[in-house]
Parts: structure tokens; C-alpha cells; sequence
């Protein structure tokens, strides 16, 4: 028996093996690394390996290959947009995970014990979240640029795997904050199931785990079609899962709810770029031949998803529970996206994840901002008058929620308007139709959240926005800028994308 | 068309200034208005530089362009942030950053005692670089951001001392009936791209010959009340008198030489547009018409003196604004007689200015009297740009405004002999009030109060006033010589047929002066032989009481507009509340019920969780049997 090494590319990989290296040293520093020096050390590795890792990316932009890893994976236009969106909304959330505040100081001790106590107690804080966060971005760069689906369903589990850890690892509430890790870990095990299954039927369809031999038996058309169907039927609800779309959404708003909140927000923005990523290749190159079979189911999850998610979010009293309603009517706007399946909708969703990313960072970080004694506030209520005590924080939260809203001027009023228009162009007018009434309806709660911080008086209860440090700033500036000049003028961006966006097969 | 790349510079300069300016805040009290006046300056450079490139080129290439930024791009939809320099926009750029200029200088000794200076400053540059946008943008939308700049700063000018609630009430009045106007350019861009889809100025032009006369119409009808907004014409004029609470280097640059002339700008610029749009066309007349009588009669009956020259601004407007409705013959001679209104105008109101400054902010003229004496150059100023606006010969309103009386009887027919008729009237008229005002302000006996002292102004202020006047005496010559104006402009507008000539130019002239001595002698028998009133007599006529409120315009407009605003409003409130509020709440209460119906499906048990995650897989795959059957 021979054994033939397999040939890679290194300089195409580099930006993932940059960051695997990144997080395998972050583990040796939490080993050996002084406690004083520890948090420190940590956050320049980890922001340095990502701003390596981009700086990676930008030196391939031009790139395009099939075979960096033996047809792996493909680098292509998209590929590196997607790459390069997720590394920048890592960096803002990293600069929020920098606050230990939200993180226990022990992780592994019993929530109330007396080893957490004494951690606590001693400034003994651990900072395993670092190297985690590695490990999940690593996965979600892995994500949409594999093109088999052995590949896609070890980077699904590598970004996956982490980021059930980092739900769990919440100082306060510790135990809503495990069960939500819990609960994450079963669902996403459960779906990875699905996920495996419908793999197994494609390999039965077309005996092959490759995109391009895939593709070539739905070109074909040769194979049997119940298999296909089922196949696809079965890993789109894993990809489902981790967008969040109805009806396979349920974990997220108890997941986002108990996790830190910086985890949330990283959750929340970069999973969706890359699960988003994943599903455009797949089915813009893989599946675009059997559009008949896929796309009215589609258009229909997408049309519930949407509704389901603005009108839920109307009845939430927190803050982080609906931001949570809000991801999935969003993950029913870039359903519109897939369903498009064109030129404009694949740029348009590769707009709307970038611009969606970052200002729910940005909503996320002002989430962690408002505090009393006990940590975060997020009952709503309590939130009144905000604008009064805090006008910039408050005023930064109402440009991301009218971003989200999709008003003009804003970031989100682009990416809406563009994705609607693609979705329209290829004659998706019910999902339209419904992506505008639902949109008004998310306005409501969006507009009512402003006007409950800047109309209302405040109620005096202890509630306070905290001077945030100058990473969280950072984030907040970062965000709030990308979010209105991407509003005002998103020709560049736009221009940008528009002359990266096609996908190889 | 040639493209450029200094374009900018003529607005950046100016912005960059402001920018500075407000930004630095407090710390740049010191070098401030230097900086700005600089600026202006060195933008009036750029277009003198521009001017002398584009006399250097053969007269088909002289437009220049200079695209900015691709600044919307949604589909078919595009547009670019361009810049145009063509044989129009380099005389309104000249005017602008010259008049401009002399203006900043002025202020700088004018606004001395402000502890607010640098904002003024400030101000008068975002002004300056607005008014510039709004000449140099390529398009109607460019100019629209242009027009809504000046706007702005003209908000921020008239209630520049806003601690006083009358002048932050003014900022208010203007802000408010401009927005009126604003609305009729939106209009007319939204018409002009429904139904041509473009809105730039070549391409508009070339779209005119196969688009609807209607649609022409309604373009230049909103053309038409965008330009009455800005310029003060009838029936938005009432603003102008207000807008004198602003200082009054505000009062000479913006609403004299400047901002106010946009509108004669916008429809000289559109002249495509009227030249196919016949009813357009004759409203603009007629709206000029019943301006330059309207603002000569409310000129009679002024004692505030900066309030007698905004009635005699918006006057000299409508002369502009009916010789731009004379079509291809009378837009070069609109554009003169803004030119050298921009001088004479301009430098009246720094004469007033410069009054005022002697005399402890008084502006009631009928507390003056006998400046001539402690004023002398301001009297030689005034008086310089007092012959200008009469048209005496050989100073520059002889000019411009002989050619606007000219061209309207020569027009032809009935409408030519009406036209004539009540431009030759308004010049008598105008020669009344203005020597009205000559004579109240600077000769006769003194009837100040005792604590006034009258003093000339410093060098820096008169200055700016002596150049301008050489501008009144010498511009309408220079401008008219070989019709200069008129053969620079010419590639710009359609060649027109003669008409038939009514009147020659000498006997027009003739008509005109006389006309001018009859106002000047009435004026000198009803105040220089009478002693004048120090408080103005309430015995007065109907007419002059009438004159007085500026023709009634406020009350008309509580009667016409704002009571029954007022009462649809009101109603509107009821309407809203009841129905729509009633329907959104409903919706909300809908909403809000379904959304709580949800929520019930979020137990918070994972296998409730997960075995909706099992139905929704069958229902997907028995979907797709269903679907692929």
C-alpha cells in the first residue's frame, strides 16, 4: 500500500492555520503565563493573530483555486469576502471578551462553590475564552470555504464545539448560563445528526461528498431523486439550525439570553456570516440546477421566519431576548437572499451579513454597558430615560436599532433594500412582500425601544451605564461609523463586493 | 466637455474654513476671521484663475467638469457628485467669492465687539462654499443640496443674535417659507426624473425636444415656485423684510447680492425648460412683474432703512426674474442687472451698516438726518450706489435696467405695452423711495438723539464700500461694452428671433429718466422742503398705512395659509387619532397578542425544543414530497 502526501497550500490556508496557531499558543499561555500577565498577553495574542490572519487574507484577495487542500476547500471572491467580514467583527467582539467582568473567574468550579468563590476572591481569573474564540473563528473561516462535505461538517463542528463552551462561561446567573450551554450542545447535536444523515443520502445520490461531484449528478439528473431530496431536505435543517430560522430557531433566544453577552453579540454576528456563507455556495453552486424542488420551501421558511421573529419580538421585555427575535426575522431577510439566486442577491447578502454583523456587535456592546450593582440590565423597563443619563450610549443604540429596522441613511436601509430588489428581480415576490410588512412590524419594537430611552422619564432604581473602557469604546465607534457611512455612502463597499462576488465551481 | 481637477478647490476652501472654524471653537477667537476671510479670498483667486483658463479656450470648449464621486448608484439609477464651470456658473462664482470677500473684510470690523465673531465667521464661509455648490452642481440634484446649504446658512445668519426671540422668530419665518419653495424644486426634480429620467442639466436639455409640453409645464411651474421661495418674489416675498434682523454684512451678501438671486439663477440656468413651456414661461413674467411693483410700493413706506432696501432688493429681483421670463433675449439681460445689482445693492447695505454703526444700531431713518457731514464717504458710497440703482447714466443700472424696460416692450404686442409700462413705473417709484431714503439719511436738519454720536467707520469698513462702488459705476459699462455679457453668454442659450422693435433703445432711455425725475422731484417736494416727523405720523392715508405692513402679505398669509392650516391640522389631529391611531394600535394589539400566542411555544425544555425541531424535518421533507409530486 502506497501513501501519497497530500499537496497544500500553504500561503491559501495560511489565514485558518495562522489562527489554529494562534489558539494552541493561547492554551500554552494559559498554562504557563503568570496570572498578572495572563488577560494581557491573551488579548494582544489573540488580536494580533486575527489581525495577522487578515492581513493574510488581504494577500490573497486575488486569489482563486480549487485546489489549496486536494479539493477541499476553494478560495474564490466570496470566499475572501467572508473571511475577511468574519475576522473584522472577531476583532470588535474580542475587544468586548476583553472585559473579564462578564466571564467567571473559574469556569470549571460549581456554580456557588467555594472554589468559585475563592478564585473570585483571589483574582485567580482564567481566561480560557481567548483560545476558544480561536478554535470557533477558525471554524467559521473553514466553514464557507469548504467545498465537500467532509470538510464543511468538521469546520460546522469546530466552530460549533467552542462556542457551546462559551455559552456556559457567564460570572452571573451561572446557572441560566449552563443550562443555556446545555441546551445548545444537545439541539446543535441533534441537528448535527440531520446534518450527517442528509450527508449520507447525497453520498447515496451521486456516490460522491464532493460539491463539484454533487453538482455533476444534479446537472445530470441521472441519479435517484428521492435521495437528493431528502439529502438536501436534511442538511439544509442543519445549516437552519445555526442561523436560526424557524421552526429550528428555539434554542436561541434562551442561548442568547444566558450567555456572556459579548459571546452573544460574537455569536450572533460572525455565526451568521459563516453558516450564511456556507448556505449561499452550497446552494448558489451545488443545488442551483434542483432550484424547483428547494426553493418554495424555502421562500416559505423564510417568509415564517421573518414574521415569526418580528411579531415574537414585540411581546419581549429583554433587551437581549429581543435582539435574539431580531436575529432570526434577520436570518429570514438573508433567507431572501439565498432564495434570490442570482448575481445581486449574492452580493447583496454578503452586504447585509458585513453590515448586520457589525451593528449587532455594536447593539450588543452597549448591552453590556447598562449595569447596577448585580451586572447587566437587560428588562427593558428599567432601560427608560437612558437618553437622558447617557445620550451618546443611547443615542449609538438607536442608530443600530434603526439599522435594523432598515431606515434610510443607515447601513440597514442599503442591505434591505438591496436584498428585497434581488429577491424581487428573480421573482420571489411573497417573500418581498412579506420581508416589507414584516420589516414595519420589526419597526415598531425597534422604534419603541428608542422612545422608551429618550421619551420616558426614568425610573429611579439603581440603573446605570458604565463608563466603558476604552476597547468597548472602540468597538461602539467602530461599529456606529461602519454602520452610517456604509448608510450615507455604500458605493465603495458595494463596488468592492460587487467585483468580488462569484462564486467558483 | 473638458474635465478638471481645481474645480473643487473653489468649494473646499471655503468649507475647509467653516470647518476649522467650528471645530477649533473657542480656540481660534484670535485668527478666526482672518482665516475665513483668507479663504474667501483665495477662492476668489481660483476663479479668477478659472476665468482667465476659460477666455484662453475657443468658446465651444469652455465648460469645464469635474466629476467628484459616484455619489448614488441603485440600478439604472446614477448619480455623480460633478462640479460644472460653464459662462454662467464662472459670473455667479465671481460674484460670490468677490462680493464675498469684500464682505468678510467688512465684517471683520463690523462684528468686532460680537463675542461670537468666529461663529460668524464660521457661518459666512459654509455660505459662501453652499452658494458655490449650488452654481457649480451639474445637476438639479447637486444644485438641490446647494440650495438647501444657503438655506442653512441663511438660518443660521438671520438668527445669528437669537438671544433676541423676534430675530430667532425671523430665522423661523424664513426657514419656513423657503421650505415652501424647497418643496417646488423637489417637485420639479421628481417630475424632471419620472418622466426624462435624468436629472442633470445636459441631460434634461436633451430630453426636452421628445417630452410632454404638460410635463414641462409642471416642471417649470415648480421651477418656478422654487425660485419665488429663495428669491423673495411674490407670493413667498414676505420673509425678506424679516430676514434684515440678521447683521447686516448678512443682509448685503446674502440677501442682496447673493442667496436671493438663486431663483433668477434656477430659471435662467432651466432656460431650455421655458423656452419650451410657453405658460411657464409668461407666469414667470407676471410674477416678476407684480414683484418689482409690489416691492417698490412697501419701498415707499419704510422708515427702517435696512427694511426700505430689502423692499427695493426684492423689486430689483422681479426686474430679474421678468427679464429671465423674456426668454432667450432677456436672460442675458437678467444676469447683468443681477451682476450689477450684486454691486450697487451690496454696497448700499454696507452703507446702511456703516450708518448704523454710527449712529448706536438705529435703523429708523426718520431718526437720521444730516449724515453727510460726519459721514462723508459713506454719503459718496450710498450715494455712488444710489445713481446706480436709479440708472442714472453713466452708472450701472442705466445699463441693466434700460435693457430689461427695453426688452419687455419690444416683446411684443399687448403684453409688451403692459410690461413696459410697469417696469418704466417701478422706476419711477424706485426713484422715489430711494431718494426718500437719500434724503432722510443724510441731509437736512439732524433729529437724532442726544446720545448718538455720528462718526465715519474705520478704513476696513469702508473699503469694501468704496470698491463696490466703483463696481456701481463702472460695471454696467464694462459689462455692456460690445455686449460683452451678452455675447459670453450667448452659446448658452437658443438664438432667438428678433422681434420687431417698438421703442428704440434712446427713446426707452428717455422714457425711463424722466420717469426717474418725476420720482425724484415728488420725493424732494414731500421731504426736503417739509420738515420730517421724527416719529412717524399716524394721520396717514389708507394706502400708506396698507404699505406700511408690506401690503398686508402677513395678514394674507394668516388668512390664506396658515388659519386654514391651521383648521386642517386640527382636523388631521382628530382624524389621526381616532382612525389611523386606531388602526395602529389595533394592529399593535393584534401583534402584540399573536406575539405573546408564540412565545407560549418557547417552553424553555429542550425536548420540547428539539421535538419541534423533529416535526419541522418531517413537515420539510413531507413539503418537499408534496412540492416535487
Amino acid at each position: 500500500m502506497t501513501f501519497t502526501a497530500p499537496v497544500l497550500n500553504y500561503t491559501l490556508l495560511s489565514p485558518i492555520l495562522i489562527l489554529l496557531g494562534g489558539a494552541l499558543l493561547g492554551v500554552l499561555v494559559e498554562a504557563f503565563v503568570s496570572k498578572a500577565m495572563r488577560a494581557v498577553t491573551q488579548l494582544s495574542l489573540t488580536v494580533g493573530t486575527l489581525v495577522l490572519s487578515l492581513a493574510q487574507v488581504w494577500r490573497i484577495h486575488n486569489e482563486v483555486s480549487m485546489s489549496a487542500a486536494m479539493g477541499s476547500v476553494i478560495i474564490d471572491g466570496p470566499a475572501v469576502l467572508l473571511q475577511a467580514s468574519i475576522l473584522i467583527i472577531s476583532i470588535i467582539s474580542v475587544f468586548l471578551i476583553a472585559d473579564t467582568d462578564h466571564f467567571t473567574a473559574l469556569a470549571a468550579a460549581l456554580p456557588g462553590s467555594e472554589e468559585e468563590r475563592h478564585s473570585l476572591e483571589t483574582g485567580n481569573q482564567v481566561t480560557e475564552v481567548y483560545p476558544l474564540t480561536l478554535f470557533a473563528i477558525s471554524g467559521m473561516m473553514l466553514f464557507p470555504i469548504a467545498s465537500d462535505l467532509i470538510t464543511l461538517f468538521v469546520a460546522l463542528e469546530m466552530l460549533s464545539l467552542p462556542l457551546y463552551l462559551m455559552a456556559g462561561l457567564s460570572r452571573r446567573r451561572r446557572l441560566a448560563s449552563q443550562e443555556a450551554a446545555l441546551k445548545y450542545f444537545l439541539l446543535g447535536a441533534f441537528s448535527s445528526a440531520f446534518f450527517l444523515f442528509g450527508m449520507a443520502y447525497l453520498y447515496g445520490y451521486s456516490a460522491s461528498v464532493t460539491y463539484a461531484g454533487i453538482r455533476e449528478s444534479v446537472v445530470g439528473g441521472s441519479g435517484n431523486d428521492v435521495l437528493l431530496l431528502v439529502g438536501m431536505a436534511f442538511l439544509t435543517i442543519g445549516l437552519l439550525f445555526k442561523v436560526g430560522a424557524v421552526p429550528f430557531h428555539a434554542w436561541s433566544p434562551d442561548v442568547y439570553q444566558g450567555a456572556p453577552t459579548p459571546i452573544t453579540g460574537f455569536m450572533a454576528a460572525a455565526t451568521k456570516v459563516a453558516a450564511f456563507g456556507a448556505m449561499l455556495r452550497i446552494y448558489y453552486t451545488v443545488f442551483a440546477n434542483a432550484q424547483w424542488s428547494w426553493s418554495p420551501l424555502l421562500s416559505f421558511i423564510a417568509i415564517v421566519t421573518m414574521l415569526f421573529g418580528s411579531l415574537v419580538a414585540i411581546a419581549q421585555r429583554d433587551v437581549k431576548r429581543m435582539l435574539a427575535y431580531s436575529s432570526i426575522a434577520h436570518a429570514g431577510f438573508l433567507l431572501a437572499g439565498v432564495i434570490a439566486l442570482n448575481k445581486a442577491g449574492l452580493e447583496a447578502s454578503i452586504f447585509y451579513l458585513f453590515a448586520y454583523g457589525v451593528a449587532t456587535v455594536g447593539a450588543f456592546a452597549v448591552v453590556t454597558l447598562v449595569r447596577d450593582s448585580s451586572g447587566e440590565v437587560t428588562d427593558l423597563n428599567r432601560w427608560k430615560g437612558l437618553g437622558k443619563r447617557s445620550p451618546w450610549v443611547a443615542v449609538s443604540f438607536a442608530g443600530f436599532l434603526l439599522a435594523f429596522a432598515g431606515i434610510p441613511l443607515t447601513s440597514g436601509f442599503i442591505g434591505k433594500f438591496s436584498i428585497f430588489s434581488a429577491a424581487y428581480e428573480s421573482g420571489a415576490k411573497g417573500v418581498v412582500i412579506a420581508g416589507v410588512l414584516s420589516s414595519a412590524i420589526a419597526a415598531f419594537f425597534y422604534i419603541r425601544v428608542i422612545v422608551l430611552m429618550f421619551f420616558t422619564d426614568a425610573t429611579q432604581d439603581g440603573t446605570s451605564v458604565q463608563l466603558p473602557s476604552f476597547l468597548t469604546r472602540a468597538t461602539l465607534v467602530i461599529s456606529i461609523v461602519v454602520t452610517l457611512v456604509l448608510g450615507v455612502y455604500p458605493a465603495p463597499l458595494l463596488n468592492l463586493i460587487s467585483h468580488f462576488s462569484t462564486f467558483i465551481r | 466637455m473638458m474635465t478638471s481637477t481645481s474645480l473643487v478647490y473653489l468649494i473646499a476652501l471655503p468649507l475647509a474654513g467653516s470647518a476649522i472654524l467650528l471645530l477649533a471653537g473657542r480656540r481660534s477667537d484670535k485668527w478666526g476671521h482672518l482665516l475665513a476671510t483668507a479663504l474667501s479670498a483665495s477662492s476668489f483667486v481660483v476663479g479668477l484663475y478659472q476665468l482667465s483658463l476659460m477666455l484662453g479656450r475657443s468658446t465651444g470648449e469652455r465648460p469645464i467638469t469635474q466629476k467628484l464621486f459616484e455619489w448614488i448608484s441603485v440600478g439604472s439609477f446614477k448619480i455623480d457628485a460633478s462640479l460644472m464651470l460653464d459662462q454662467l456658473s464662472i459670473c455667479f462664482v465671481l460674484l460670490i467669492t468677490g462680493v464675498g470677500t469684500l464682505i468678510h473684510i467688512y465684517s471683520i470690523s463690523y462684528m468686532s465687539h460680537d463675542p461670537d465673531r468666529r461663529r460668524f465667521f464660521a457661518f459666512l464661509n459654509l455660505f459662501i462654499a453652499a452658494m458655490l455648490l449650488l452654481v457649480l452642481g451639474d445637476s438639479y440634484l447637486n444644485l438641490y443640496v446647494g440650495w438647501e446649504g444657503v438655506g442653512l446658512a441663511s438660518y443660521l445668519l438671520i438668527g445669528f443674535w437669537n438671544q433676541k426671540p423676534a430675530y430667532a422668530t425671523a430665522s423661523k419665518k424664513a426657514f419656513v417659507m423657503n421650505r415652501v419653495g424647497d418643496m417646488g424644486l423637489s417637485f420639479a426634480i421628481m417630475i424632471a426624473f419620472a418622466t426624462m429620467g435624468t436629472v442633470s442639466f445636459s441631460g434634461v436639455k436633451e430630453a426636452v425636444d421628445h417630452t410632454s409640453t404638460a410635463a414641462l409645464t409642471g416642471i417649470g411651474i415648480m421651477l418656478l415656485v422654487a425660485a419665488t421661495g429663495k428669491s423673495a418674489q411674490f407670493p413667498l416675498q414676505a420673509w425678506l423684510g424679516d430676514a434684515m434682523a440678521g447683521p447686516t454684512p448678512v443682509s448685503a451678501l446674502i440677501h442682496a447680492a447673493t442667496m436671493v438671486t438663486a431663483g433668477v439663477y434656477l430659471i435662467t440656468r432651466s432656460n431650455f425648460i421655458f423656452d419650451a413651456a410657453p405658460t411657464a414661461q409668461l407666469l414667470v413674467v407676471i410674477v416678476g412683474a407684480i414683484t418689482l411693483m409690489f416691492g417698490a410700493l412697501i419701498g415707499t413706506a419704510k422708515d427702517d432703512i435696512k427694511k426700505a432696501l430689502a423692499a427695493s432688493t426684492m423689486s430689483q429681483i422681479g426686474y430679474m426674474i421678468l427679464g429671465a421670463g423674456l426668454g432667450p433675449v432677456g436672460y442675458a439681460f437678467a444676469i447683468m442687472h443681477l451682476l450689477t445689482h450684486g454691486f450697487f445693492k451690496a454696497g448700499m447695505f454696507l452703507g446702511a451698516g456703516s450708518v448704523m454703526h454710527g449712529m448706536n444700531d438705529e435703523v429708523n431713518m426718520r431718526k437720521y438726518g444730516a449724515l453727510r457731514k460726519f459721514m462723508p464717504i459713506t454719503f459718496a458710497t450710498f450715494g455712488l450706489g444710489y445713481l446706480a440703482i436709479l440708472g442714472v447714466p453713466p452708472f450701472a443700472g442705466f445699463y441693466s435696467k434700460d435693457m430689461i424696460i427695453e426688452t419687455a416692450f419690444n416683446s411684443g404686442g399687448a403684453k409688451g405695452i403692459i410690461l413696459g409700462c410697469v417696469t418704466l413705473l417701478g422706476a419711477g417709484i424706485t426713484a422715489f423711495y430711494m431718494t426718500r431714503v437719500m434724503i432722510l439719511t443724510f441731509t437736512g436738519k439732524s433729529r437724532w438723539d442726544d446720545e448718538a454720536h455720528p462718526h465715519e467707520s474705520p478704513w476696513l469698513m469702508w473699503l469694501p464700500m468704496a470698491i463696490l462702488a466703483i463696481g456701481s459705476l463702472t460695471s454696467g459699462y464694462l459689462l455692456s461694452h460690445g455686449d460683452a455679457l451678452v455675447n459670453w453668454l450667448s452659446p448658452l442659450f437658443e438664438n432667438h428671433a428678433e422681434h420687431a422693435e417698438l421703442l428704440s433703445p434712446l427713446v426707452v432711455s428717455g422714457l425711463a429718466l424722466a420717469m426717474v425725475a418725476i420720482g425724484i422731484a415728488i420725493a424732494f417736494v414731500k421731504y426736503s422742503r417739509n420738515e420730517v416727523a421724527a416719529v412717524a405720523p399716524t394721520d396717514v392715508s389708507i394706502f400708506t398705512t396698507i404699505a406700511r405692513q408690506d401690503l398686508l402679505q402677513d395678514r394674507f398669509n394668516e388668512a390664506v395659509f396658515m388659519q386654514p392650516g391651521q383648521v386642517l391640522t386640527a382636523v388631521l389631529v382628530k382624524t389621526d387619532e381616532a382612525v389611523i391611531d386606531g388602526a395602529v394600535r389595533g394592529v399593535g394589539r393584534i401583534a402584540l397578542g399573536s406575539g405573546s400566542a408564540l412565545r407560549g411555544v418557547q417552553t424553555g425544555f429542550v425536548r420540547s425544543y428539539a421535538a419541534l425541531i423533529l416535526i419541522g424535518a418531517v413537515a420539510l421533507v413531507a413539503a418537499i414530497w408534496v412540492v416535487t409530486q
